[in-house]
Protein backbone atom coordinates (compact mmCIF):
# COMPACT_ATOMS: atom_id res chain seq x y z
CA UNK A 1 0.00 0.00 0.00
CA UNK A 2 1.51 3.33 -0.98
CA UNK A 3 -0.11 5.43 1.79
CA UNK A 4 3.17 5.90 4.46
CA UNK A 5 2.59 4.87 7.56
CA UNK A 6 2.25 6.92 10.80
CA UNK A 7 5.28 8.04 11.82
CA UNK A 8 7.69 4.92 13.28
CA UNK A 9 9.09 5.01 15.93
CA UNK A 10 12.01 2.64 14.95
CA UNK A 11 14.12 4.29 11.97
CA UNK A 12 16.89 2.75 10.58
CA UNK A 13 19.41 4.37 8.64
CA UNK A 14 23.12 5.83 8.13
CA UNK A 15 24.84 8.58 9.40
CA UNK A 16 27.79 9.44 6.77
CA UNK A 17 30.65 11.36 8.04
CA UNK A 18 32.21 13.54 5.45
CA UNK A 19 34.79 14.63 7.78
CA UNK A 20 36.35 10.95 7.56
CA UNK A 21 35.04 9.65 4.72
CA UNK A 22 38.20 9.54 1.58
CA UNK A 23 36.52 9.15 -1.48
CA UNK A 24 37.90 5.50 -1.74
CA UNK A 25 34.34 4.11 -3.71
CA UNK A 26 34.66 0.54 -1.12
CA UNK A 27 31.11 1.34 0.06
CA UNK A 28 30.00 1.66 -3.67
CA UNK A 29 31.74 -1.80 -4.34
CA UNK A 30 30.20 -3.86 -1.51
CA UNK A 31 26.97 -2.26 -2.27
CA UNK A 32 27.18 -3.21 -6.02
CA UNK A 33 28.71 -6.83 -4.83
CA UNK A 34 26.17 -7.46 -1.92
CA UNK A 35 22.94 -6.40 -3.77
CA UNK A 36 23.60 -7.95 -7.19
CA UNK A 37 23.49 -11.13 -5.87
CA UNK A 38 20.40 -11.05 -3.11
CA UNK A 39 17.64 -8.77 -2.62
CA UNK A 40 15.30 -8.60 -5.88
CA UNK A 41 16.89 -8.36 -9.44
CA UNK A 42 20.81 -8.30 -9.89
CA UNK A 43 21.97 -4.95 -10.56
CA UNK A 44 23.06 -4.76 -14.45
CA UNK A 45 25.85 -3.09 -16.26
CA UNK A 46 25.56 -2.22 -20.23
CA UNK A 47 28.81 -2.23 -21.65
CA UNK A 48 30.57 -2.88 -18.58
CA UNK A 49 33.77 -3.05 -20.93
CA UNK A 50 32.52 -0.97 -24.03
CA UNK A 51 33.18 2.76 -25.05
CA UNK A 52 29.75 3.90 -23.42
CA UNK A 53 29.85 1.92 -19.70
CA UNK A 54 26.92 2.42 -17.40
CA UNK A 55 24.94 0.51 -14.91
CA UNK A 56 22.94 0.38 -11.59
CA UNK A 57 24.58 1.44 -8.64
CA UNK A 58 22.34 1.39 -4.99
CA UNK A 59 24.70 4.03 -3.64
CA UNK A 60 27.04 6.63 -6.05
CA UNK A 61 30.12 8.76 -3.98
CA UNK A 62 30.29 12.28 -5.28
CA UNK A 63 32.95 14.62 -4.75
CA UNK A 64 32.50 18.66 -4.34
CA UNK A 65 34.79 21.30 -4.21
CA UNK A 66 33.96 23.89 -1.47
CA UNK A 67 35.55 27.65 -1.42
CA UNK A 68 35.63 29.58 1.17
CA UNK A 69 35.75 33.00 1.51
CA UNK A 70 39.37 32.90 2.56
CA UNK A 71 41.65 30.25 2.73
CA UNK A 72 42.26 27.31 0.71
CA UNK A 73 39.47 25.27 -0.93
CA UNK A 74 38.08 21.90 0.33
CA UNK A 75 37.31 18.73 -1.33
CA UNK A 76 34.90 16.71 -0.09
CA UNK A 77 33.73 13.53 -0.72
CA UNK A 78 29.76 12.65 -0.25
CA UNK A 79 28.60 9.40 -0.51
CA UNK A 80 24.35 9.50 -1.64
CA UNK A 81 22.33 6.39 -1.68
CA UNK A 82 18.25 6.36 -0.37
CA UNK A 83 17.63 8.47 2.85
CA UNK A 84 14.75 6.53 4.10
CA UNK A 85 12.64 9.64 4.35
CA UNK A 86 9.72 9.70 7.01
CA UNK A 87 8.01 12.05 4.28
CA UNK A 88 9.05 9.59 1.20
CA UNK A 89 7.71 11.20 -2.27
CA UNK A 90 8.54 8.20 -3.94
CA UNK A 91 6.41 5.85 -1.70
CA UNK A 92 3.04 7.81 -2.59
CA UNK A 93 3.01 8.56 -6.44
CA UNK A 94 2.77 4.69 -7.04
CA UNK A 95 0.68 3.67 -8.59
CA UNK A 96 0.84 0.08 -7.81
CA UNK A 97 1.70 -0.09 -4.43
CA UNK A 98 4.99 -1.53 -5.02
CA UNK A 99 7.05 1.35 -3.26
CA UNK A 100 6.31 1.24 0.15
CA UNK A 101 7.91 2.26 3.73
CA UNK A 102 7.74 -0.63 6.63
CA UNK A 103 6.03 0.10 9.33
CA UNK A 104 8.62 -1.86 11.79
CA UNK A 105 11.53 0.02 10.96
CA UNK A 106 11.09 2.98 8.65
CA UNK A 107 13.04 1.26 5.77
CA UNK A 108 11.74 2.00 2.11
CA UNK A 109 11.51 -0.64 -0.22
CA UNK A 110 10.18 -1.77 -3.39
CA UNK A 111 8.07 -4.90 -4.11
CA UNK A 112 9.73 -5.70 -7.39
CA UNK A 113 7.13 -7.94 -8.78
CA UNK A 114 4.48 -5.24 -8.55
CA UNK A 115 6.48 -2.65 -10.17
CA UNK A 116 5.96 -1.84 -13.27
CA UNK A 117 8.87 0.80 -14.10
CA UNK A 118 6.82 3.66 -14.63
CA UNK A 119 9.81 5.87 -13.05
CA UNK A 120 7.63 8.32 -11.37
CA UNK A 121 8.96 7.11 -8.19
CA UNK A 122 12.77 8.53 -8.93
CA UNK A 123 10.63 11.44 -10.83
CA UNK A 124 9.27 12.69 -7.41
CA UNK A 125 12.83 11.85 -5.51
CA UNK A 126 15.06 14.52 -4.70
CA UNK A 127 18.07 12.73 -4.06
CA UNK A 128 18.62 10.38 -7.39
CA UNK A 129 18.25 7.55 -5.14
CA UNK A 130 16.68 5.75 -7.25
CA UNK A 131 17.37 3.69 -10.89
CA UNK A 132 15.41 1.80 -13.30
CA UNK A 133 17.53 -1.12 -14.10
CA UNK A 134 17.54 -1.53 -17.69
CA UNK A 135 17.80 -5.12 -17.98
CA UNK A 136 14.86 -5.86 -15.38
CA UNK A 137 12.93 -2.86 -16.54
CA UNK A 138 12.42 -2.29 -12.37
CA UNK A 139 13.30 0.22 -9.95
CA UNK A 140 15.99 -0.44 -7.36
CA UNK A 141 16.76 1.43 -4.66
CA UNK A 142 19.23 0.73 -1.50
CA UNK A 143 17.15 -1.86 0.96
CA UNK A 144 19.45 -0.90 3.74
CA UNK A 145 20.67 -4.02 3.34
CA UNK A 146 17.39 -5.66 4.85
CA UNK A 147 18.90 -9.18 4.04
CA UNK A 148 21.90 -8.48 6.24
CA UNK A 149 20.74 -6.87 9.09
CA UNK A 150 18.14 -9.39 10.27
CA UNK A 151 19.98 -12.16 9.09
CA UNK A 152 20.75 -14.74 11.99
CA UNK A 153 22.87 -17.14 9.36
CA UNK A 154 25.86 -14.15 9.18
CA UNK A 155 27.90 -13.47 12.26
CA UNK A 156 26.79 -10.56 14.55
CA UNK A 157 29.19 -8.13 13.10
CA UNK A 158 28.40 -8.75 9.56
CA UNK A 159 24.62 -7.59 10.31
CA UNK A 160 25.08 -4.40 9.13
CA UNK A 161 24.95 -2.77 5.56
CA UNK A 162 27.55 -4.07 3.42
CA UNK A 163 28.67 -0.18 2.91
CA UNK A 164 29.09 0.43 6.61
CA UNK A 165 31.30 -3.00 7.14
CA UNK A 166 33.39 -2.42 4.66
CA UNK A 167 34.05 0.81 5.06
CA UNK A 168 37.86 1.55 6.10
CA UNK A 169 37.69 5.15 7.34
CA UNK A 170 34.86 4.74 9.59
CA UNK A 171 33.12 7.21 7.83
CA UNK A 172 29.60 5.57 7.75
CA UNK A 173 27.55 4.13 10.62
CA UNK A 174 24.29 2.14 10.75
CA UNK A 175 21.83 2.08 13.87
CA UNK A 176 18.33 3.24 14.91
CA UNK A 177 17.98 7.28 14.82
CA UNK A 178 14.74 6.91 15.66
CA UNK A 179 16.02 6.11 19.71
CA UNK A 180 17.58 8.97 21.20
CA UNK A 181 20.06 6.65 23.31
CA UNK A 182 21.50 5.20 20.75
CA UNK A 183 25.09 5.09 19.25
CA UNK A 184 24.19 6.98 15.49
CA UNK A 185 21.31 9.89 17.63
CA UNK A 186 24.43 10.69 19.81
CA UNK A 187 26.55 10.96 16.89
CA UNK A 188 23.86 13.52 15.26
CA UNK A 189 23.64 15.47 18.30
CA UNK A 190 27.59 16.09 18.79
CA UNK A 191 28.28 16.65 15.71
CA UNK A 192 25.60 18.70 14.85
CA UNK A 193 24.14 15.94 11.35
CA UNK A 194 22.30 17.73 9.08
CA UNK A 195 19.85 16.77 6.31
CA UNK A 196 19.65 17.30 3.04
CA UNK A 197 17.53 19.72 0.93
CA UNK A 198 15.56 19.85 4.02
CA UNK A 199 13.27 22.21 2.15
CA UNK A 200 12.00 19.52 0.21
CA UNK A 201 10.31 18.33 2.89
CA UNK A 202 11.14 14.51 2.81
CA UNK A 203 12.32 14.17 6.70
CA UNK A 204 15.58 12.17 5.86
CA UNK A 205 16.33 10.14 8.16
CA UNK A 206 19.74 9.66 7.08
CA UNK A 207 21.90 12.19 8.49
CA UNK A 208 25.22 13.67 6.97
CA UNK A 209 27.62 14.69 9.40
CA UNK A 210 29.78 18.57 8.72
CA UNK A 211 33.47 18.39 7.77
CA UNK A 212 35.43 19.46 11.19
CA UNK A 213 36.96 23.55 10.44
CA UNK A 214 40.01 23.05 9.13
CA UNK A 215 43.65 23.51 11.27
CA UNK A 216 44.90 27.35 10.27
CA UNK A 217 48.76 26.39 9.70
CA UNK A 218 50.95 28.47 11.45
CA UNK A 219 53.63 30.90 10.83
CA UNK A 220 56.48 29.32 12.42
CA UNK A 221 59.37 29.01 9.93
CA UNK A 222 62.49 31.53 11.56
CA UNK A 223 64.12 31.57 8.33
CA UNK A 224 61.23 33.16 6.56
CA UNK A 225 62.31 36.26 7.33
CA UNK A 226 65.32 35.78 5.53
CA UNK A 227 63.95 34.89 2.47
CA UNK A 228 62.08 38.17 1.47
CA UNK A 229 61.24 38.76 -2.46
CA UNK A 230 64.52 39.86 -3.96
CA UNK A 231 64.65 43.91 -3.48
CA UNK A 232 62.70 45.92 -6.58
CA UNK A 233 65.23 48.70 -6.92
CA UNK A 234 67.78 47.04 -8.68
CA UNK A 235 70.59 48.68 -9.95
CA UNK A 236 72.62 48.64 -13.16
CA UNK A 237 71.93 46.28 -16.23
CA UNK A 238 68.81 44.72 -14.76
CA UNK A 239 67.63 48.11 -13.17
CA UNK A 240 67.86 49.52 -16.66
CA UNK A 241 65.74 46.12 -18.09
CA UNK A 242 63.26 46.80 -15.48
CA UNK A 243 62.25 50.15 -16.13
CA UNK A 244 63.01 50.01 -19.92
CA UNK A 245 59.79 47.21 -19.57
CA UNK A 246 57.80 48.29 -17.71
CA UNK A 247 57.69 51.60 -19.69
CA UNK A 248 56.29 49.61 -22.54
CA UNK A 249 52.19 50.00 -23.11
CA UNK A 250 51.03 46.99 -20.77
CA UNK A 251 54.14 47.04 -18.57
CA UNK A 252 53.81 46.71 -14.92
CA UNK A 253 53.78 49.70 -11.96
CA UNK B 1 13.79 15.92 -17.94
CA UNK B 2 13.91 13.13 -20.65
CA UNK B 3 11.50 14.50 -23.70
CA UNK B 4 10.33 10.54 -23.88
CA UNK B 5 8.29 10.34 -27.65
CA UNK B 6 6.01 7.57 -26.04
CA UNK B 7 4.69 10.28 -23.36
CA UNK B 8 4.71 13.22 -25.31
CA UNK B 9 2.70 10.96 -28.02
CA UNK B 10 0.10 10.42 -25.50
CA UNK B 11 0.26 14.27 -23.94
CA UNK B 12 -0.78 15.38 -27.28
CA UNK B 13 -3.05 13.07 -28.55
CA UNK B 14 -5.49 11.64 -25.84
CA UNK B 15 -5.40 15.30 -24.52
CA UNK B 16 -7.12 15.80 -28.58
CA UNK B 17 -9.54 12.72 -27.91
CA UNK B 18 -10.42 13.46 -24.44
CA UNK B 19 -10.92 17.30 -25.09
CA UNK B 20 -13.14 15.71 -28.66
CA UNK B 21 -15.45 13.34 -25.76
CA UNK B 22 -15.84 16.29 -23.89
CA UNK B 23 -17.80 18.16 -26.72
CA UNK B 24 -19.31 14.77 -27.57
CA UNK B 25 -20.41 14.49 -24.34
CA UNK B 26 -21.64 18.09 -23.65
CA UNK B 27 -23.66 17.99 -26.72
CA UNK B 28 -22.12 20.66 -28.81
CA UNK B 29 -22.86 18.24 -31.35
CA UNK B 30 -25.01 15.56 -31.60
CA UNK B 31 -24.49 12.88 -34.66
CA UNK B 32 -26.26 9.87 -35.13
CA UNK B 33 -26.08 6.92 -36.68
CA UNK B 34 -22.94 6.23 -38.93
CA UNK B 35 -21.76 9.60 -38.44
CA UNK B 36 -21.68 9.16 -34.86
CA UNK B 37 -19.05 6.17 -35.45
CA UNK B 38 -16.63 8.34 -37.43
CA UNK B 39 -17.07 11.03 -34.60
CA UNK B 40 -16.49 8.27 -31.61
CA UNK B 41 -14.10 6.51 -33.59
CA UNK B 42 -11.57 9.54 -34.16
CA UNK B 43 -12.05 10.54 -30.35
CA UNK B 44 -11.44 6.98 -29.78
CA UNK B 45 -8.46 6.63 -31.79
CA UNK B 46 -6.51 9.82 -29.69
CA UNK B 47 -7.38 9.22 -26.68
CA UNK B 48 -6.68 4.80 -26.14
CA UNK B 49 -3.64 5.39 -28.83
CA UNK B 50 -2.57 8.19 -26.50
CA UNK B 51 -3.09 5.96 -23.41
CA UNK B 52 -0.93 2.83 -25.11
CA UNK B 53 1.44 4.70 -26.74
CA UNK B 54 2.11 5.78 -22.64
CA UNK B 55 2.69 2.40 -21.83
CA UNK B 56 5.67 1.59 -24.43
CA UNK B 57 8.20 3.52 -21.55
CA UNK B 58 7.27 1.50 -18.94
CA UNK B 59 9.34 -1.15 -17.95
CA UNK B 60 6.94 -3.93 -17.46
CA UNK B 61 3.76 -3.29 -19.23
CA UNK B 62 2.16 -6.46 -18.62
CA UNK B 63 1.69 -5.94 -15.09
CA UNK B 64 -0.09 -2.71 -16.02
CA UNK B 65 -3.51 -3.49 -14.76
CA UNK B 66 -1.75 -3.28 -10.89
CA UNK B 67 -1.94 0.42 -11.24
CA UNK B 68 -5.20 0.84 -10.78
CA UNK B 69 -5.18 -0.14 -7.22
CA UNK B 70 -3.44 3.28 -5.53
CA UNK B 71 -5.99 5.38 -6.38
CA UNK B 72 -5.56 6.90 -2.57
CA UNK B 73 -2.27 8.60 -3.13
CA UNK B 74 -1.12 8.20 -6.63
CA UNK B 75 -2.31 10.61 -9.51
CA UNK B 76 -1.16 8.51 -12.09
CA UNK B 77 -3.47 5.62 -10.73
CA UNK B 78 -6.40 7.69 -10.24
CA UNK B 79 -5.42 8.75 -14.20
CA UNK B 80 -5.87 5.19 -14.84
CA UNK B 81 -8.99 4.84 -12.85
CA UNK B 82 -10.62 8.22 -14.66
CA UNK B 83 -9.86 7.31 -17.94
CA UNK B 84 -11.44 4.05 -17.75
CA UNK B 85 -14.63 5.40 -16.12
CA UNK B 86 -14.57 7.90 -18.91
CA UNK B 87 -14.27 5.67 -21.85
CA UNK B 88 -17.20 3.30 -20.60
CA UNK B 89 -19.32 6.17 -20.10
CA UNK B 90 -18.54 7.83 -23.53
CA UNK B 91 -19.09 4.02 -25.22
CA UNK B 92 -22.36 3.79 -23.64
CA UNK B 93 -23.48 7.52 -24.96
CA UNK B 94 -22.12 6.65 -27.90
CA UNK B 95 -23.39 3.37 -28.80
CA UNK B 96 -26.88 5.11 -27.96
CA UNK B 97 -26.38 7.55 -30.61
CA UNK B 98 -25.36 4.99 -33.42
CA UNK B 99 -27.62 2.75 -32.70
CA UNK B 100 -30.72 3.84 -31.16
CA UNK B 101 -29.94 7.55 -32.52
CA UNK B 102 -31.08 8.13 -28.68
CA UNK B 103 -29.01 10.98 -26.57
CA UNK B 104 -28.32 10.14 -22.96
CA UNK B 105 -28.17 13.58 -21.56
CA UNK B 106 -26.81 12.42 -17.92
CA UNK B 107 -24.53 10.31 -19.20
CA UNK B 108 -23.26 12.92 -22.14
CA UNK B 109 -22.48 15.08 -19.06
CA UNK B 110 -20.76 12.57 -16.87
CA UNK B 111 -18.47 10.94 -19.57
CA UNK B 112 -17.69 14.83 -20.38
CA UNK B 113 -16.30 15.81 -16.60
CA UNK B 114 -14.91 12.56 -16.33
CA UNK B 115 -12.81 13.28 -19.88
CA UNK B 116 -11.50 16.68 -18.29
CA UNK B 117 -10.65 15.02 -15.08
CA UNK B 118 -8.59 12.27 -16.80
CA UNK B 119 -6.45 15.73 -18.20
CA UNK B 120 -6.79 17.36 -14.81
CA UNK B 121 -5.35 14.09 -13.25
CA UNK B 122 -3.21 13.45 -15.81
CA UNK B 123 -1.83 17.03 -15.66
CA UNK B 124 -1.23 16.69 -11.15
CA UNK B 125 1.18 14.37 -12.34
CA UNK B 126 3.61 16.52 -12.97
CA UNK B 127 2.37 19.40 -11.08
CA UNK B 128 2.69 17.32 -7.55
CA UNK B 129 6.73 17.17 -8.32
CA UNK B 130 8.55 19.12 -5.78
CA UNK B 131 11.47 18.00 -7.51
CA UNK B 132 10.21 19.30 -10.49
CA UNK B 133 10.03 23.60 -9.83
CA UNK B 134 9.16 24.96 -13.49
CA UNK B 135 5.77 22.11 -13.24
CA UNK B 136 4.75 22.50 -9.92
CA UNK B 137 2.69 25.72 -10.48
CA UNK B 138 -1.34 26.31 -11.23
CA UNK B 139 -0.60 27.11 -14.78
CA UNK B 140 0.06 23.18 -15.43
CA UNK B 141 -3.05 21.66 -15.09
CA UNK B 142 -4.83 25.09 -16.57
CA UNK B 143 -2.90 24.42 -19.31
CA UNK B 144 -3.44 20.96 -19.73
CA UNK B 145 -7.44 21.68 -19.36
CA UNK B 146 -6.97 24.92 -21.41
CA UNK B 147 -5.20 22.67 -24.64
CA UNK B 148 -7.60 19.92 -24.54
CA UNK B 149 -10.71 21.76 -24.69
CA UNK B 150 -9.41 23.97 -26.80
CA UNK B 151 -7.94 21.07 -29.30
CA UNK B 152 -11.46 19.23 -29.10
CA UNK B 153 -13.44 22.22 -29.61
CA UNK B 154 -11.21 22.57 -33.28
CA UNK B 155 -11.44 19.22 -34.04
CA UNK B 156 -15.00 19.24 -33.06
CA UNK B 157 -15.87 21.59 -35.69
CA UNK B 158 -16.71 25.13 -33.04
CA UNK B 159 -14.91 27.61 -34.59
CA UNK B 160 -15.64 30.09 -32.40
CA UNK B 161 -15.01 28.49 -29.36
CA UNK B 162 -11.99 26.89 -30.29
CA UNK B 163 -10.50 30.13 -31.19
CA UNK B 164 -11.40 31.85 -28.10
CA UNK B 165 -9.95 28.95 -26.11
CA UNK B 166 -6.89 28.79 -27.97
CA UNK B 167 -6.30 32.42 -28.26
CA UNK B 168 -6.65 32.30 -23.90
CA UNK B 169 -4.84 29.34 -23.54
CA UNK B 170 -1.64 30.72 -26.03
CA UNK B 171 -1.53 33.99 -23.78
CA UNK B 172 -1.53 31.91 -20.71
CA UNK B 173 1.52 29.75 -22.37
CA UNK B 174 3.64 32.57 -22.68
CA UNK B 175 2.39 33.55 -18.57
CA UNK B 176 3.46 30.18 -18.27
CA UNK B 177 7.02 30.10 -19.49
CA UNK B 178 8.48 33.53 -18.35
CA UNK B 179 6.75 32.41 -14.67
CA UNK B 180 8.44 29.16 -15.38
CA UNK B 181 12.12 30.43 -16.31
CA UNK B 182 12.73 31.85 -12.72
CA UNK B 183 11.11 29.17 -10.43
CA UNK B 184 14.22 27.10 -10.24
CA UNK B 185 16.19 29.64 -8.61
CA UNK B 186 13.14 30.46 -6.20
CA UNK B 187 12.09 27.25 -5.06
CA UNK B 188 15.15 27.74 -2.69
CA UNK B 189 17.23 24.27 -3.93
CA UNK B 190 20.77 24.71 -4.08
CA UNK B 191 23.97 22.89 -4.49
CA UNK B 192 24.44 24.39 -0.79
CA UNK B 193 21.36 22.62 0.12
CA UNK B 194 21.62 19.78 -1.80
CA UNK B 195 25.29 18.80 -0.32
CA UNK B 196 24.40 20.87 3.21
CA UNK B 197 28.06 22.70 2.33
CA UNK B 198 26.90 25.75 1.73
CA UNK B 199 28.02 27.27 5.23
CA UNK B 200 31.80 26.37 4.51
CA UNK B 201 31.51 28.05 1.21
CA UNK B 202 30.87 27.99 -3.05
CA UNK B 203 30.09 24.28 -3.46
CA UNK B 204 31.43 23.11 -6.94
CA UNK B 205 30.82 19.49 -8.46
CA UNK B 206 34.74 18.04 -8.74
CA UNK B 207 33.99 14.87 -9.73
CA UNK B 208 31.03 12.58 -10.65
CA UNK B 209 30.59 9.48 -9.05
CA UNK B 210 31.31 7.51 -12.45
CA UNK B 211 33.47 8.42 -15.77
CA UNK B 212 30.47 7.25 -17.58
CA UNK B 213 26.44 8.68 -17.52
CA UNK B 214 23.67 7.05 -15.68
CA UNK B 215 19.92 6.41 -15.37
CA UNK B 216 19.49 9.40 -13.36
CA UNK B 217 21.80 11.62 -15.69
CA UNK B 218 19.80 10.18 -18.83
CA UNK B 219 16.43 11.03 -17.46
CA UNK B 220 16.68 13.85 -15.36
CA UNK B 221 19.08 15.97 -16.90
CA UNK B 222 18.45 17.40 -20.59
CA UNK B 223 20.98 19.93 -21.73
CA UNK B 224 20.83 19.07 -25.41
CA UNK B 225 18.30 21.35 -27.58
CA UNK B 226 17.57 23.66 -24.74
CA UNK B 227 19.57 26.78 -26.76
CA UNK B 228 16.70 26.61 -29.59
CA UNK B 229 14.17 26.77 -26.50
CA UNK B 230 13.47 30.61 -27.71
CA UNK B 231 12.69 29.96 -31.12
CA UNK B 232 10.95 26.61 -30.33
CA UNK B 233 8.51 28.44 -28.45
CA UNK B 234 7.96 30.82 -31.29
CA UNK B 235 7.15 27.96 -33.10
CA UNK B 236 4.68 26.58 -31.03
CA UNK B 237 3.00 30.27 -30.65
CA UNK B 238 2.63 30.25 -34.21
CA UNK B 239 1.80 26.94 -35.22
CA UNK B 240 -0.49 25.61 -31.77
CA UNK B 241 -2.39 28.93 -31.48
CA UNK B 242 -1.61 32.35 -33.61
CA UNK B 243 -2.14 30.19 -37.22
CA UNK B 244 -5.34 28.10 -35.96
CA UNK B 245 -7.04 30.85 -34.61
CA UNK B 246 -6.12 33.28 -37.28
CA UNK B 247 -7.67 30.68 -39.69
CA UNK B 248 -10.49 29.60 -37.70
CA UNK B 249 -11.74 33.63 -37.24
CA UNK B 250 -11.30 34.17 -41.22
CA UNK B 251 -12.26 31.12 -43.08
CA UNK B 252 -14.94 29.88 -40.16
CA UNK B 253 -16.61 27.34 -42.94
CA UNK B 254 -13.96 25.82 -45.09
CA UNK B 255 -13.35 21.78 -43.70
CA UNK B 256 -9.87 22.17 -45.86
CA UNK B 257 -8.85 25.33 -44.08
CA UNK B 258 -10.23 23.79 -40.83
CA UNK B 259 -8.18 20.89 -41.68
CA UNK B 260 -4.90 22.66 -41.89
CA UNK B 261 -5.77 24.74 -38.52
CA UNK B 262 -6.07 20.69 -36.79
CA UNK B 263 -2.51 19.85 -38.17
CA UNK B 264 -0.64 23.40 -37.50
CA UNK B 265 -2.44 22.89 -33.77
CA UNK B 266 -1.18 19.46 -33.47
CA UNK B 267 2.24 20.69 -34.69
CA UNK B 268 2.36 22.99 -32.37
CA UNK B 269 1.45 21.11 -29.18
CA UNK B 270 3.43 18.57 -29.92
CA UNK B 271 6.69 21.01 -29.89
CA UNK B 272 4.73 22.78 -27.27
CA UNK B 273 5.61 19.23 -24.83
CA UNK B 274 8.72 18.62 -25.97
CA UNK B 275 9.63 22.05 -24.53
CA UNK B 276 7.69 21.32 -21.17
CA UNK B 277 9.85 18.26 -20.39
CA UNK B 278 13.19 19.16 -22.35
CA UNK B 279 12.88 23.01 -20.12
CA UNK B 280 11.84 21.42 -17.29
CA UNK B 281 14.90 20.83 -14.63
CA UNK B 282 15.04 18.27 -11.81
CA UNK B 283 17.03 19.58 -8.42
CA UNK B 284 18.82 15.99 -8.93
CA UNK B 285 21.05 17.64 -11.21
CA UNK B 286 22.74 19.85 -8.82
CA UNK B 287 23.97 16.79 -7.41
CA UNK B 288 26.12 16.70 -10.71
CA UNK B 289 26.61 20.51 -11.07
CA UNK B 290 24.40 20.37 -14.09
CA UNK B 291 21.06 21.27 -14.78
Amino acid sequence: MTQLPPPTTKKLGLVIDLDTCVGCHACVISCKGWNTENYGAPLSDQQAYGADPSGTFLNRVHSYEVQPEQGAAQLIHFPKSCLHCEDAPCVTVCPTGASYKRVEDGIVLVNESDCIGCGLCAWACPYGARELDAKEGVMKKCTLCVDRIYNENLPEEDRQPACVRTCPAGARHFGDLGDESSDVSKLVAERGGFDLMPEQGTKPVNKYLPPRPKDEIPQFDILAPYLEPVASDGKGFVGWLDKALSALPGGAR
Amino acid sequence: MHPASSVIIFNTFSGLGFGLLFWLGMGALVPTGVGAFIWFAIAYVLAVGGLIASTFHLGHPERALKAFSQWKTSWLSREGVCAVFALLVMALYGAALVFADTRLTLAGFVGAIASLGVVFTTSMIYTQMKTVPRWRHWTTPAMYLLLSVGGGALLANQPYIAAGLLAVAGILQVFAWRSGDTRFAQSGTDMATATGLGHIGKVRAFEPPHTGTNYLMREFIHQVGRKHAYRLRIITLGLGFALPVLLLVFFFDNHIIAAIAILSHIAGVLALRWLFFAQAEHVVGLYYGKR
